[in-house]
C-alpha cells in the first residue's frame, strides 16, 4: 500500500507543553498556523496530498449523504466537498464564503466514510477544511467571534466555569423560572437565533458526575473478590451537565461487570468540539490535558459512553503524533480508549437476572458510533443482554438525527428536517423506548419528542442495562 | 452575470440554475479518472417541456448541451466543455407508472436504478440490469450509456429492457419512440439508436422499461483459484457445458485484497483469483446447475468452492463485488479503469496478455470483471501526477485494446466511449462504421450541440 502515511498532518509548530504550563499554551490556541499568511490556504495545502487525492469521485457516497439526499446538489455531497477541498489544496480556488458555508452545512456524520470503498478519510479532511475556514477568517464577524471565544475557547476549555454555568442553568430550570419565562412569552424578547434555540435547551441535572461517582469505586466483593479489570471513566463535559446520571449508570454497569472504576475529578472537554469546529490547536491542547488526567500505566482501559467524544478520543494518536512529549502516550491512549459497549462486548457482559417486565426498545445508531467508530453490533448485544427486552430494528437506524454536535444550533432548518425523519422512523417501530449512545442524539430526540407531544422515552443503552441490574438487586 | 445564465433563469427560475464557481467545479467531473472540464452553468429542469425550451434556446445560439444524471459514468461522457450548459436531470425523478399487467414501468430519467429495482421487487418482478453504481446511477444515464452489470450473462443489458423512450431532439422537438408491445416492426427501431448514444443524439426525458418475473430462488457460489487462467478456463468450461448462470464474476488477487479491506466478508486473501457464481430460477434447476458449476470449477483446478448459506451472505458477496473498482483506489491515487471485452472462448488469452503487458511496462494492474460476459476491467493503479508513468499506462492500454480487437473483441463492453476511449474507437470499429456514425449524428444534430466531442471527433 502506498498510503502508509495517509495520517500525516501538517507539521505545525505545536506547543508541546505539559498541563502544568497549559494556561500559557491556551493563549496561543489557533495561532499555530504561520502568521502573516492569514488569508492564504494553509491546512489543506499542508495535509498529505494522498488524503485529498484518495477520493476517485465514483459517487458511492452520494446516496448515504443526508445533505445530498435533501438537495440533490453535488456541492452538498461528500465527493463535491472533497473536490472543493482539493481545488483549494491545488491553489485553484480561494477559501470563499461559499466554501466556508458548505463546510458548515456538512453534518460531519461520516456516513460517507462507511460507504467509501476507496477508504477516503473524510473525517480528517473535514477537520482540516473547517480549520482552513477559521484560518481564512472568511466567516469572521464580531458576533460570531465573540460567541466562539466565549464557548470554544473559554467555556469548553475551563471545566469549572462550564460546571458553574451549568449550575446557573439548573437553578433557572429547577426554580420554575424557565417555565415562567416560557409561559409569559418572555422568550420573544430574545434575539431570533436564541429564540429558536431556546426550546432545544436540555434539562440540566441536579448533580454532576463528581458528586455522583467516587474517585475510585470497587465492585462488590461478594461477586468479585478481586476486580477483573481496572478502568478509567470519562465523564465528558456536556454529558456531565445533562446526563451525569448516564455516567453513574456507566459506573454501575462497569462495577456489575467486575471493573474497578477510576474517575478523575473535574475533567476537561475532550476537544472534539474544537476539532470539529476548526480549532485544531485547541483540540490538541485538550487532548494533552485529558491524557494527563489518567494514569494509563495503571489502567486496563479508559471508557467513554458518548459516541461523539469516543470517535474523537480515538484520534489522539494522530492528533499528537508530531508532539514529541506526547506522541508515545497518545499512542498508548489510542490502544486503551474504549467505547463502553465495545468494552462490555470484549470482556463479556454479566447478564442481569431475569424477571424484569418485558420492554420493546428500538436503537438509533449515533453517527460517531456506527460511522465514526464502526461500532454497530456491540450496543445491540448490550440491549439484548437485558432479559425481557425486545429489540425492534429502527428503519434507517444509521441515518443522522440532525444533532451533529452543534449543528442543530448552526443549521436549524436542515437539523429539524432530519429530526422529523428520525421521529417518523421511530413511530414505525411502535417502541416506547428509543436507545442511543450519544448525549447530542439524546438531546435532539428528546426535544423532538417533547415538542411533538409523542410518548416515547429516549435513553442510553447503558442506562437500560444499569436499570436491569438495579431491579434485579432490588428483588434479591 | 452571463447572458446565458440570466436567460436560463428566466426559463427555470433562480433556484434551478447554478453558475457560481463552487458549483461549476463539482459538475466538472464524473466517475472517470483524470478528465474534467467546466461549464458556464448547470440547469435543473423538472419537466420535458423545460428540457425542450432549454434545448430550443441552445439550438438557436448553437450552444453545447451536456446531459448528466448522478455523474457516475466511467468514460467521461458527462464531462462538460467550456461554454456549455450542463443539463442535470437528477430532479426529474418521478416514477410515472408501474403496469403489472404488461410488466412495464415508466419513469423519468433522474430515477435511480435502485428505485426501479426495488419497485420491481415489491411487485414480485425483477429489473435485471444492475451496474456497480446502481444505488445512485440514474436510469437516464444507464440508457444513454447502455449500462451492463453483474447479471448481463443471463439477462442481458439495459438495451434489452428499454421498450420506449421520450426524447427531446436537438431542434427542441419532443418525440416518442416505442410502446408496450412485445412485437413492433413499424419502421426502423429508432429507440435503439438512442440507447447507448451517450447524450450525443437527443435528450432522454422518459423511459419505458420491461420487467421480468422474479426468479423463485438463487444460489451463490464462491470458487477460489491458485491460478488466474484456471478461473478463466472454468468460465469457458461452464459455458461449454451449456449452463448460463446469471453471474460469473472474477476478481484477481490485488482486487480481492482491496475489497476485503473494505467489506470484511472473509474473502480468501491468499487466492490468485476468485469466481463469484450465481444461478437463479426454478429450485430444481438451480440445485442442478449449482452442483454442476461446482464440479466444473473443481475439475478446472479450484482449490475451494464455497456455497453462500443465506440470502444475506449472497447479497454481501454481490455488493462486495460491486465495490471492486472503488476499492482498488486504496492502492493508488489514480485508478484508470478499462473495459476490454472479448468472446468468452478467448478469456484465458486475454487475462494472460494483461498480466504480460503490465509486467512489460512495469505497471500495477488489478483485474476484475464480468467474466461470464467476456467483459474484463483491467484497472491501472497509478498516479496522474506521474506523467512518465501515465505515458506507460497509455501505451499499455493501447496494446490491450489492440489485442482485444484482434481476438474479435471490443474496447468497451459497458462503460461507453465518451472522452476516455475516443481515440481508440476508429481502430476498433473501422472507418466505414465511423462514417456511418458521423452521418447519423449530422442528420439528428446538424449543429453538433448535443454533447459535442464525445465518442468521436467531428469529421475533419
Amino acid at each position: 500500500m502506498s498510503h502508509t502515511c495517509t495520517s500525516c498532518s501538517p507539521k505545525l509548530a505545536s506547543p508541546s507543553a505539559s498541563a502544568a504550563s497549559s494556561e500559557k499554551v491556551i493563549a496561543g490556541i489557533g495561532r499555530a498556523a504561520p502568521q502573516g499568511r492569514a488569508a492564504k490556504p494553509f491546512y489543506l495545502k499542508e495535509l498529505d496530498y494522498s488524503v485529498v487525492q484518495q477520493c476517485m469521485h465514483c459517487g458511492m457516497c452520494l446516496p448515504t449523504c443526508p445533505t445530498y439526499d435533501a438537495t440533490k446538489l453535488e456541492r452538498n455531497s461528500p465527493r463535491g466537498r472533497i473536490a472543493l477541498m482539493r481545488r483549494i489544496a491545488d491553489g485553484n480556488l480561494d477559501v470563499t464564503e461559499a466554501f466556508a458555508n458548505e463546510m458548515y452545512f456538512c453534518l460531519g456524520c461520516l456516513a460517507c466514510e462507511t460507504a467509501c470503498p476507496a477508504g477516503v478519510k473524510y473525517s480528517q479532511l473535514f477537520e482540516y477544511a473547517r480549520a482552513e475556514v477559521e484560518h481564512s477568517n472568511v466567516l469572521a464577524n464580531p458576533k460570531r467571534d465573540v460567541i466562539r471565544q466565549l464557548t470554544l475557547k473559554t467555556l469548553f476549555t475551563n471545566p469549572n466555569l462550564l460546571r458553574f454555568v451549568g449550575r446557573l442553568l439548573w437553578i433557572y430550570q429547577a426554580t420554575g423560572l424557565q417555565s415562567l419565562v416560557r409561559d409569559l412569552g418572555l422568550t420573544r424578547l430574545l434575539p431570533k437565533k436564541l429564540r429558536e434555540m431556546e426550546p432545544l435547551t436540555p434539562t440540566v441535572n441536579d448533580s454532576f458526575s463528581d458528586a455522583l461517582i467516587e474517585p475510585v469505586e470497587t465492585p462488590a466483593s461478594r461477586s468479585f473478590p478481586k476486580p477483573r479489570y481496572r478502568v478509567g471513566l470519562l465523564t465528558g463535559c456536556v454529558q456531565d451537565l445533562i446526563y451525569s446520571d448516564v455516567n453513574r449508570d456507566t459506573a454501575d454497569v462497569l462495577l456489575a461487570n467486575g471493573c474497578e472504576v477510576v474517575t478523575p475529578r473535574a475533567q476537561y472537554c475532550c476537544g472534539s468540539l474544537h476539532a470539529h469546529n476548526g480549532e485544531l490547536e485547541a483540540a490538541r491542547e485538550m487532548a494533552r490535558r485529558t491524557i494527563d488526567s489518567f494514569d494509563l500505566d495503571r489502567l486496563d482501559a479508559v471508557i467513554t459512553n458518548a459516541a461523539g467524544c469516543g470517535s474523537h478520543l480515538k484520534t489522539y494518536g494522530h492528533l499528537l503524533h508530531d508532539d514529541e512529549a506526547y506522541a508515545e502516550r497518545a499512542a498508548q491512549w489510542d490502544r486503551k480508549i474504549k467505547d463502553i459497549h465495545q468494552w462490555l462486548a470484549e470482556i463479556g457482559i454479566v447478564p442481569p437476572k431475569p424477571g424484569i417486565e418485558p420492554l420493546k426498545v428500538t436503537y438509533h445508531e449515533a453517527c460517531h458510533l456506527c460511522h465514526g467508530q464502526k461500532i454497530t453490533q456491540q450496543p445491540r448485544q448490550v440491549l439484548k443482554a437485558i432479559p425481557g427486552l425486545e429489540l425492534v430494528e429502527l428503519p434507517e437506524s444509521t441515518w443522522c438525527c440532525g444533532s451533529a454536535g452543534i449543528y442543530n444550533i448552526t443549521q436549524p432548518e436542515m437539523s429539524q428536517q432530519l429530526l422529523q425523519r428520525k421521529l417518523e422512523q421511530i413511530d414505525k417501530t411502535g417502541a416506547p423506548v428509543v436507545a442511543s449512545a450519544n448525549p447530542g442524539c439524546l438531546v435532539q430526540i428528546v426535544s423532538g419528542i417533547r415538542n411533538s407531544g409523542r410518548e416515547v422515552e429516549a435513553l442510553h443503552p447503558v442506562s437500560l442495562l444499569a436499570r436491569a441490574y438495579r431491579e434485579a438487586a432490588g428483588r434479591s | 452575470m452571463d447572458k446565458l445564465v440570466s436567460d436560463l433563469i428566466e426559463i427555470l427560475g433562480q433556484e434551478r440554475v447554478l453558475f457560481e464557481p463552487e458549483h461549476l467545479a463539482v459538475y466538472g467531473f464524473d466517475g472517470t479518472a483524470a478528465v474534467s472540464g467546466e461549464a458556464t452553468c448547470v440547469a435543473f429542469p423538472q419537466t420535458t417541456e423545460e428540457v425542450a425550451r432549454i434545448v430550443t434556446y441552445a439550438a438557436r445560439r448553437k450552444l453545447p448541451v451536456v446531459t448528466r444524471g448522478s455523474g457516475t459514468g466511467l468514460s467521461g461522457g458527462s464531462i462538460p466543455q467550456a461554454g456549455s450548459i450542463v443539463l442535470c436531470l437528477s430532479k426529474m425523478n418521478r416514477v410515472l407508472e408501474l403496469d403489472p399487467r404488461n410488466l412495464t414501468v415508466l419513469v423519468e430519467p433522474g430515477v435511480t436504478t435502485i428505485t426501479v429495482a426495488e419497485l420491481a421487487d415489491s411487485a414480485g418482478l425483477l429489473y435485471p440490469p444492475d451496474p456497480g453504481s446502481m444505488k445512485i446511477s440514474t436510469i437516464g444515464g444507464n440508457v444513454a450509456e447502455n449500462s451492463g452489470g453483474l447479471r448481463g450473462l443471463k439477462y442481458g443489458i439495459t438495451r434489452d429492457y428499454v421498450m420506449g423512450l421520450e426524447v427531446v431532439m436537438a431542434s427542441g422537438e419532443v418525440i416518442w419512440l416505442g410502446n408496450k408491445c412485445v412485437k413492433d416492426v413499424a419502421g426502423y427501431s429508432m429507440k435503439d439508436v438512442f440507447v447507448g448514444s451517450e447524450g450525443t443524439l437527443g435528450i432522454i426525458t422518459k423511459v419505458l422499461l420491461k420487467l421480468v418475473p422474479k426468479p423463485e430462488t438463487k444460489k451463490t457460489l464462491l470458487a477460489t483459484f491458485a491460478r488466474m487462467d484456471a478461473a478463466a478456463e472454468t468460465v469457458s468450461a461452464i459455458i461449454a457445458e451449456k449452463i448460463i448462470p446469471c453471474t460469473l464474476e472474477f476478481l484477481d488477487k490485488i482486487t480481492i485484497r482491496c475489497v476485503e479491506e473494505f467489506a470484511h466478508i472473509g474473502l480468501p486473501l491468499d487466492a490468485e483469483a476468485i469466481l463469484l457464481m450465481e444461478t437463479d430460477g426454478h429450485p430444481a434447476v438451480v440445485a442442478e446447475e449449482a452442483a454442476k458449476m461446482e464440479e466444473v470449477a473443481r475439475r478446472c483446478g479450484a482449490t475451494n468452492v464455497q456455497i453462500a448459506q443465506t440470502a444475506e451472505e449472497a447479497v454481501k458477496l454481490a455488493s462486495a463485488r460491486r465495490s471492486a473498482f472503488s476499492a482498488l483506489a486504496r492502492v493508488a491515487p489514480t485508478t484508470i479503469l478499462e473495459d476490454a471485452t472479448v468472446p468468452r472462448s478467448e478469456l484465458a488469452k486475454m487475462v494472460n496478455f494483461i498480466q504480460e503487458v503490465a509486467a512489460r511496462y512495469d505497471l500495477r494492474v488489478g483485474t476484475f470483471g464480468h467474466m461470464g460476459d467476456g467483459n474484463l476491467h483491467p484497472t491501472f493503479l497509478t498516479d496522474e501526477r506521474n506523467t512518465e508513468e501515465m505515458h506507460r499506462v497509455e501505451k499499455a492500454m493501447k496494446e490491450i485494446f489492440d489485442f482485444a480487437v484482434a481476438l474479435g473483441g471490443t474496447i468497451t463492453g459497458e462503460h461507453g466511449v465518451g472522452l476516455a476511449k475516443k481515440s481508440f474507437l476508429p481502430g476498433a470499429i473501422g472507418n466505414a462504421s465511423l462514417n456511418l456514425i458521423r452521418q447519423l449524428k449530422k442528420t439528428l444534430d446538424p449543429d453538433a450541440i448535443l454533447n459535442p466531442g464525445k465518442i468521436f471527433d467531428p469529421a475533419p
